[in-house]
């Protein structure tokens, strides 16, 4: 089973933090909420595996 | 017009303190189901039921496909089906606009559509008929008011119109409900959880435009915040679950002006319609730890119960009670040891779990239960609407499925790959024949069903059920020439081999009548 993929991964990272940041730009707190759920849900699918995101949970949960 | 119900007479029994086989608690769907397949079994049954009629109002109204082909081993399949509903489509919505279809049987070759929808007076009615003509002993207006257990048998109280009496059962069945009395005598308790939510049921009698097909609204405009449901049911009669909120006042909600206003609002203002009946529900997903404890068994609600969503309440009763009575009769007629009993449990409590699981995720997504989990909800479905990728999450009810028994220890694993088809612990699939359906072949023991080839001599117990090896029977169970599929008396697939091997055969019987 391939693991969720730790190491720097990204092409160009303080482009894809721009983008997430204008993505949020003049939308209040619940339309934030909706929009990263909507993220979250695109990038899952694409991601596919319940096993990975599950291990994508666990993380985001014990890195607080 | 209302449905009348009928009124069945209280008989003074004239057996007091005598000892009986088999006792059913409960006549409701699953206990009437239960007593009708023993009954057709040879078995004699005593059925008691508190009340003296039917099902009142609004309660379970899918049954699947599976359900129906039970019915029909029963003989009450194509009358259940000329009186019901037929639907195989689904349609979900959010907002004023829809999310998609979904259709439950894409694929033709079936006797049963995937669900008809049938008010349970009516199925109560059809199986109290039944259950007449094959010679059950039905004691109306008996309430069991105490049950006492002992190593071989169970004493039972019974209240009637003429005074208590006694009766002892060799086995009990208790098929009466989520507040079963069989259960509280015994000091069993639940495992599981109680939803904070409560839903409105209005039975509506119209004649409107709408298709038979299920529809389920997420906030809709008629009713924003909350979710709504409609079933078209047999008489004209219309069932739409409107979902309230906890903080709801049920007697508040019932007020009929109330409910009037509500179905108007749905309907649109040219729709006449009149209300037949209406109540506030809140639910369970719920279960008992075992569904046996010695010469007791729990069927149907009084062992398990889910949320509404899914219709898998009283399909998994109905397949309780299918799976039980074959392995009974077995035990009563010495063919099967006792054990074979266990594995109710080992086969009913994974299936009861598969439910649990399934509407308890449905009612998270429906009444979702913090702002985060709106959040993904209203996420869903707005995805829903523009990719089909998102489809898939939309869950208003996940539609019952029969239960595939996989890790029964009554199977016996294949001992060659297969190319698909179905594994042992699957139900039987149907499949036009030249001359009618396979399941009506089936007779009320073991079958083989042997492809391509004439049967040679099987081994004792088992019929032959000689099928050709080109065609959709063939396809259905990825048969080919010489493949055998032997399946139990209650049309699960207890193995199955490229060969005919009696030996084999025999000992695949035997596991499943559960020698060790």
């Amino acid at each position: 089973m391939p693991d969720l993929t730790l190491t720097a991964n990204l092409e160009d990272p303080d482009a894809v933090f721009e983008a997430l940041m204008d993505a949020h730009r003049d939308l209040d707190p619940a339309a934030s909420r909706r929009l990263d759920a909507r993220l979250v849900l695109l990038l899952a699918n694409h991601i596919g595996s319940a096993a990975i995101v599950r291990q994508a949970i666990t993380l985001a949960r014990t890195s607080g | 017009m209302p449905h009348q119900p009928p009124r069945y007479p209280f008989i003074p029994p004239n057996d007091p303190g005598a000892r009986h086989p088999i006792v059913v608690v409960g006549g409701g769907m699953v206990g009437l189901t239960a007593a009708l397949d023993l009954a057709r079994h040879g078995q004699p049954v005593v059925l008691l039921d508190d009340d003296d009629t039917v099902s009142i109002g609004s309660r379970a109204i899918c049954h699947a496909k599976r359900s129906l082909e039970i019915f029909a081993r029963l003989g009450i399949g194509q009358r259940l089906l000329a009186k019901g509903v037929t639907w195989n489509t689904g349609r979900v919505f959010a907002g004023d606009r829809q999310v998609f279809v979904f259709d439950l049987l894409a694929e033709p070759g079936h006797q049963f559509p995937a669900f008809i929808n049938l008010q349970q007076y009516h199925l109560e009615e059809i199986l109290v008929e039944a259950c007449r003509e094959a010679g059950v002993d039905l004691r109306w207006s008996s309430r069991v008011v105490a049950a006492q257990a002992y190593r071989d048998h169970v004493t039972l109280a019974i209240e009637t119109p003429q005074g208590r009496t006694t009766l002892h059962a060799d086995w009990l069945l208790a098929a009466d409900g989520a507040r079963s009395a069989v259960r509280e005598a015994m000091g069993l308790d639940f495992v599981g959880k109680i939803f904070r939510d409560r839903f409105l049921i209005a039975d509506v009698v119209m004649k409107a435009p709408f298709p038979a097909e299920r529809r389920f609204w997420f906030d809709p405009p008629f009713h924003q915040g909350g979710s709504v449901l409609l079933h078209r049911q047999a008489d004209d009669v219309w069932r739409i679950d409107f979902q309230l909120g906890w903080d709801a006042d049920p007697e508040t909600e019932k007020d009929p002006e109330r409910v009037r206003a509500r179905v108007a609002a749905m309907l649109g203002p040219d729709v006449r319609f009149e209300l037949e009946w209406v109540s506030v529900y809140t639910f369970r997903c719920r279960r008992l730890e075992k569904f046996r404890h010695g010469r007791i068994f729990f069927l149907g609600d009084a062992a398990h119960q889910v949320s509404p969503f899914g219709a898998r309440g009283g399909n998994g009763g109905i397949q309780d009670a299918d799976n039980l009575c074959w392995k009974l009769d077995a035990v009563l007629r010495g063919t099967a040891p006792d054990s074979l009993l266990d594995s109710y449990d080992a086969e009913r409590i994974p299936a009861a779990d598969e439910n649990i699981l399934a509407s308890t995720r449905s009612t998270d997504f429906i009444t979702p239960k913090n702002e985060a989990a709106h959040a993904y909800r209203d996420a869903v479905l707005s995805l829903a609407r523009h990719h089909a990728f998102a489809r898939p999450l939309v869950n208003s009810g996940r539609l019952s499925r029969p239960a595939i028994l996989a890790a029964s220890p009554l199977n016996t694993p294949d001992d060659a790959p297969w190319n698909g088809g179905l594994p042992p612990g699957t139900p039987a699939a149907d499949a036009p024949l030249e001359d009618g359906w396979l399941l009506d072949r089936l007779g009320p023991g073991f079958t083989a069903l042997v492809f391509g080839t004439s049967p040679t001599a099987l081994p004792e117990g088992i019929t032959a059920l000689p099928l050709p090896a080109e065609g959709q029977a063939a396809t259905r169970y990825a048969a080919t020439a010489g493949d055998v599929v032997l399946l139990r008396p209650d049309q699960h697939v207890a193995a199955r081999w490229h060969r005919t091997d009696p030996a084999a055969i025999a000992a695949a019987r035997r596991r499943a009548l559960g020698h060790a």
